[in-house]
């Protein structure tokens, strides 16, 4: 009898005889001899649960996490406190371990939760539309590109703003190869979207232009603006945006975007190393029977009590197989279920306090950072909750020194931006304070005046 | 209607579309047994006005809960006009499917493909010898 | 499961003006009015309408919701083709430690050695249970693997100079195989099942050409059998060369006994959220990594975990190697499902070798064992098995006979079997199968539990030989009755009317 199953050598006698076999290698028979593995499997022997928690705490001890170095790496993921009861709630079985609600009736707890979870999603983004959840934003930007081709009746150009976050902008080529679609780049222009070279490249075969507010920089763009040339073409506005800022920024269905969406780790998700969290997605109205992704909906049992069920599943891949919206099945409904949590915790006045204080602590924190000799700002653009710097000094070395006194100093931009090298973006959340702030001022400081020396 | 009916002075495509002849237009629907065997139809995705039909190809789809059927075009044409109440009412399509429940208006391109179609008792007795 | 007289309200019902949870830091720092820090016109004009509620009661409104779900650790849950097993607790555990769960993602690669060790231990171990030498993490669930499998196929095609526009798919390939074909530009061709359930050989001879990418197949099939004709298949497709990708969604049945690689599969998913025990959440999260062979390595997903040994004396390390000029590049934000990765790597050690072949073993043999407990009996007649031989790790059963005999359709039984504190198996797919149930009970349940899911069974099929209209209207003492999803597809309301 091995680790999580229970037949005894007893049952096991037993079932065989009722299936009528000597044994069980007999129902491996069916598996023609040369492909059958024959020996063991080159790994490890089984281990007990002490013995395995051993082995992975000594993994975990080596990697440098939020708890250990003061973390204002940002990038698309932030060091935000994830409240207590968040935990609590999503490790109770009763949400942990079922599968997606394909029976409804017993699925009413994760359906009701979809439906809380969209209402809130549209309430952020100000869209009437919001799926339960795709993987991650990334991915969700891809496939509002795959949307757009269906909804521009296959049109098969993206413009693409230098500001989306380039792990977006890559995960849309990757897609476009498939979709056979290209992608076109517009630059920034100090730290915000150029918007006469946006202008210049949308054209009538154009299905959708991507911009992110704020924008891998940090900055605040005029999505409102930039939009109109999207408008002008009949191409979809998708915006990517960070769901922490929405207390306080005009949220893109109030500023034109036919589509809305984003990263959802901010909301109520751990760090986790990059993933599972998940991606939110909202859309008009116009564009309902063709979101990517499980929907939930409102209606009434037989005896007219109020229920929810997944709506329009005929978009889906288990019935309309090749000709679906999207491949997608297997979606982040626990990972949803903690940001609708932790949005509940935060409430309607939480929410907007949290995203003040983001940005008051923002300013100060950029302003402080650019009054240190070798360091100045990147771009002059207003910013809510990250910013980038230039160093006067190779960024990777001031990394390591900053590291070396367990301050992770921030995303150095050149991994992603060549014209960047000199780049570092720096992120805030509610868990830096301003003793942590002022720390990073005197160690970046130390940091960049000692490499430049070396220089 | 809950009762199975297949009118005398429709035409009928194996694939369960009717086509009422009107001189150079026709109109186009899907007949009892297609609904009844689709179930409660919640979508009708029409085409466009203007769109060309091809005989014997799909041109709409039609949705329940958890299907999606195409609509098979009986006689080949251009749609003149589609049925803007299906969009609100879908449910007329199941209600009345030769009422109601119409599809699209066509102007033919080819009058006598219509002979190819069968009369009402042929296809009564098409789906018998389904069963 | 919460009793049914309960109304039910949405946390947004709940709200009540000047209520609040949380409480938030002071600012510390000057705090000037918002427009001098951004453009007015910029900022948020009507605030979005959260819900105003205490702690006390979102933990109230959130614990009475999750009675009103069904969930693997309260009882048996036989949905074929998810593998629903148990979920260990130590994984959930391991993954919480703050090493993994505060770990940035963008952290230098050598201040997480441990996170990309695990990677890279995870990627060894999935290579030698699939038998293909190179692994992806970043796929994150099966469909995802599907679209980087056949975006790796079109890159190697286009890598050989060629252009293939066709895939071919089994007629019971679930819906994700011709989905992900559609989203990857190529169409998707149906191949026919033979009558022992596995690839109709002629009919793939006559589809096979030097226009066909890919065949995707699951292996034991969606039907939970497994093909000895694979070898000859694999041999058609290489021959016009073509690529085989498997649908590792029932690699249970085999771990430790076959491998998708020695049955010359090039590109296969795994989803870790079946086979490796992540628990599903609900409807994620998952992970689908993909491990392939040698001619498909160049173009894997940017970036992939390497390991470099180390110079003077010191151990290896790991690194994220983003140089990879032939790779489809990204599929997705940063590295992966990494708290997936930590919980199915726990399980492979909880395991091991012997474990894993020993837990694919059980799982025939439940699988195989329930099945002969439902030939006996009203079962055996009502519901006969689809493809009458043994087994993998699930079956399909057909309610044909019992809609004829009882007028009770599939969808009938499933719901009666709520009634009896059972999750109903897959119903109404494939699609090959009339009414069908596709039925997986895997390693983990007790005989005593599959023998009380068969007796279910029977009592249900007796009581409707007496009155079928009991079945037709169930369930009845579960939170909600059926529901009327034609209203919520027809008009679809989708978010709660605010005001």
């Amino acid at each position: 009898m091995s680790r999580y199953t229970s037949a005894t050598p007893a049952d096991r006698d037993e079932m065989l005889d009722a299936i009528g076999v000597a044994s069980v290698a007999e129902l491996f028979d069916q598996i023609p001899e040369a492909l059958r593995l024959g020996r063991s499997l080159s790994l490890p022997s089984g281990m007990s649960e002490p013995e395995v928690y051993e082995r992975m705490a000594a993994l975990a001890e080596r990697n440098a996490d939020a708890d250990r170095q003061v973390c204002f790496i940002g990038a698309g993921m932030y060091d935000h406190y994830v409240p207590a009861l968040v935990d609590a709630i999503a490790q109770r079985s009763e949400f942990l371990t079922p599968y997606t609600p394909y029976q409804p009736e017993i699925s009413q707890g994760g359906l009701q939760v979809m439906f809380e979870f969209q209402t809130a999603m549209s309430e952020l983004t100000a869209l009437p539309v919001s799926n339960a959840a795709l993987y991650e934003g990334p991915s969700s930007l891809a496939s509002a590109g795959y949307m757009a081709i269906g909804a521009t009746k296959g049109r098969r150009r993206f413009v693409v703003s230098r500001g989306v976050h380039p792990h977006g902008r890559e995960t849309l080529e990757t897609y476009s190869a498939g979709f056979g679609s290209e992608v076109v780049e517009v630059g920034l222009e100090d730290g915000a979207t150029d918007a006469a070279a946006l202008a210049d490249a949308v054209d009538a075969d154009t299905a959708a232009v991507f911009l992110q507010s704020p924008n891998f920089l940090g900055a605040v763009e005029d999505v409102e603006a930039l939009g109109a040339a999207a408008k002008k073409h009949g191409a979809l506005l998708v915006v990517a945006t960070d769901p922490m800022t929405l207390g306080v920024l005009e949220p893109p269905g109030r500023c034109g975007a036919d589509v809305a969406l984003g990263e959802g780790q901010p909301l109520g998700n751990r760090l986790d190393y990059g993933g599972p969290s998940f991606g939110f997605f909202c859309a008009t109205e116009a564009l309902i029977r063709r979101m990517p992704g499980r929907i939930a909906g409102e209606t009434v049992d037989v005896d007219g009590r109020r229920g929810f069920v997944l709506a329009l599943q005929t978009r889906e891949q288990h019935i309309r197989r090749e000709k679906a919206t999207h491949n997608i099945c297997t979606a982040q409904a626990l990972n949803a279920l903690m940001a609708m949590v932790h949005l509940a915790w935060l409430g309607r006045e939480g929410y907007r306090e949290l995203g003040e204080l983001l940005v008051r602590r923002t300013a100060y924190a950029r302003e402080r950072l650019a009054a240190v000799p070798g360091v100045e700002l990147l771009h002059r653009a207003p910013v809510a909750r990250e910013f980038a710097l230039r160093l006067e000094a190779p960024v990777a070395a001031v990394l390591e020194r900053c590291a070396e006194r367990a301050i992770a100093a921030g995303y150095p931009l050149g991994r992603d931006y060549p014209e960047y090298e000199d780049g570092l973006l720096v992120a805030i959340t509610e868990r830096r304070t301003k003793a942590q702030i002022d720390q990073l001022a005197e160690v970046l400081g130390a940091a960049v005046s000692a490499e430049a020396v070396h220089a | 209607m809950a009762e199975a009916s297949y009118p005398e002075e429709l035409l009928y495509h194996p694939e369960h579309d009717w086509a009422r002849l009107e001189g150079e237009t026709a109109t186009l629907g899907i007949t009892w047994y297609a609904q009844d065997s689709l179930g409660e139809v919640v979508f009708f995705d029409p085409p466009e006005v203007g769109a060309e039909l091809t005989k014997d190809a799909a041109y709409a789809e039609v949705e329940s809960v958890k299907a999606v059927s195409d609509v098979i075009a009986p006689l080949s044409g251009e749609i003149v006009e589609v049925n803007a109440e299906l969009e609100e009412s879908p449910e007329k399509i199941n209600e009345e499917p030769y009422g109601g429940g119409w599809l699209v208006k066509v102007r033919l391109s080819d009058a006598s493909e219509a002979e190819e179609l069968l009369r009402a008792e042929d296809y009564r007795n098409l789906l018998m010898s389904a069963e | 499961m919460s009793t049914r007289a309960e109304e039910v309200l949405t946390i947004f019902d709940r709200s009540r003006e000047g209520r609040r949870a949380a409480v938030l830091p002071d600012a510390e720092v000057p705090e000037p009015p918002l427009e001098e820090l951004i453009p007015a016109k910029l900022l948020r004009s009507q605030p979005p309408r959260l819900p105003e509620v205490s702690e006390p009661e979102i933990v109230r409104h959130y614990n009475r919701l999750s009675r009103r779900n069904f969930d693997v650790d309260t009882g048996f849950y036989p949905l074929g083709s998810c593998t629903m097993k148990h979920n260990p607790r130590l994984n959930e555990r391991v993954a919480a430690l703050p090493g993994n769960a505060r770990l940035h993602p963008a952290q230098e690669a050598s201040r997480a050695q441990g996170a990309l060790e695990l990677m890279w231990l995870l990627q060894r171990s999935l290579a030698e249970i699939c038998g293909l030498p190179h692994v992806s993490l970043q796929p994150s669930a099966g469909s995802h693997g599907e679209l980087a499998g056949l975006l790796l196929t079109r890159a190697y095609h286009l890598d050989r100079g060629e252009t293939r526009h066709r895939v071919l798919a089994p007629d019971t390939s679930h819906g994700t195989n011709p989905a992900s074909v559609t989203m990857a530009g190529y169409e998707v061709v149906k191949v026919a099942t033979n009558e022992r359930g596995g690839v109709d050989l002629d009919d793939l001879r006559a589809k096979v050409s030097e226009d066909v990418a890919c065949l995707m197949l699951t292996n034991p099939n969606t039907l939970g059998v497994f093909d000895e004709n694979i070898a000859e298949i694999a041999g058609l497709i290489h021959e016009a060369g073509g690529t085989l990708y498997y649908d590792g969604a029932n690699l249970n049945a085999i771990m430790g006994h076959t491998r998708p690689g020695d049955m010359g599969f090039d590109i296969v998913h795994v989803n870790l959220h079946k086979s490796f025990s992540q628990p599903h959440g609900g409807g994620g999260p998952g992970a689908g990594p993909i491990a392939v062979s040698d001619r498909i390595e160049p173009f894997l997903p940017r970036p992939q975990v390497v390991r470099a040994e180390g110079g003077n004396g010191g151990g290896p390390h790991y690194e994220l190697d983003l140089d990879r000029p032939r790779s489809i590049g990204r599929l997705r934000g940063f590295q992966g499902n990494f708290g997936v990765f930590v919980r199915s790597y726990a399980y492979v050690l909880s395991l091991g070798a012997d474990g894993l072949s020993e837990a694919s073993e059980t799982a025939v043999l439940n699988a195989n064992y329930l099945k002969a407990r439902l030939a006996e009996g009203r079962a055996g007649r009502l519901l006969p098995i689809a493809f009458d031989r043994h087994c993998m790790h699930e079956f399909v059963l057909s309610g044909k006979p019992m809609k004829g005999e009882l007028g009770l359709a599939t969808l009938d039984l499933a719901k009666r079997l709520l009634d009896f504190g059972f999750h109903p198996p897959t119903v109404y797919f494939p699609l090959l199968v009339e009414e069908a149930l596709m039925i997986e009970p895997t390693e983990t349940e007790t005989k005593e539990t599959l023998d009380a899911f068969a007796e279910a069974i029977e009592r249900i099929l007796a009581e409707a030989e007496d009155d079928p209209e009991v079945a037709r209207q169930a369930p009845y003492t579960t939170p909600v009755r059926r529901l009327d999803e034609v209203r919520a597809t027809r008009r679809p309301v989708v978010r709660q009317n605010l005001g």
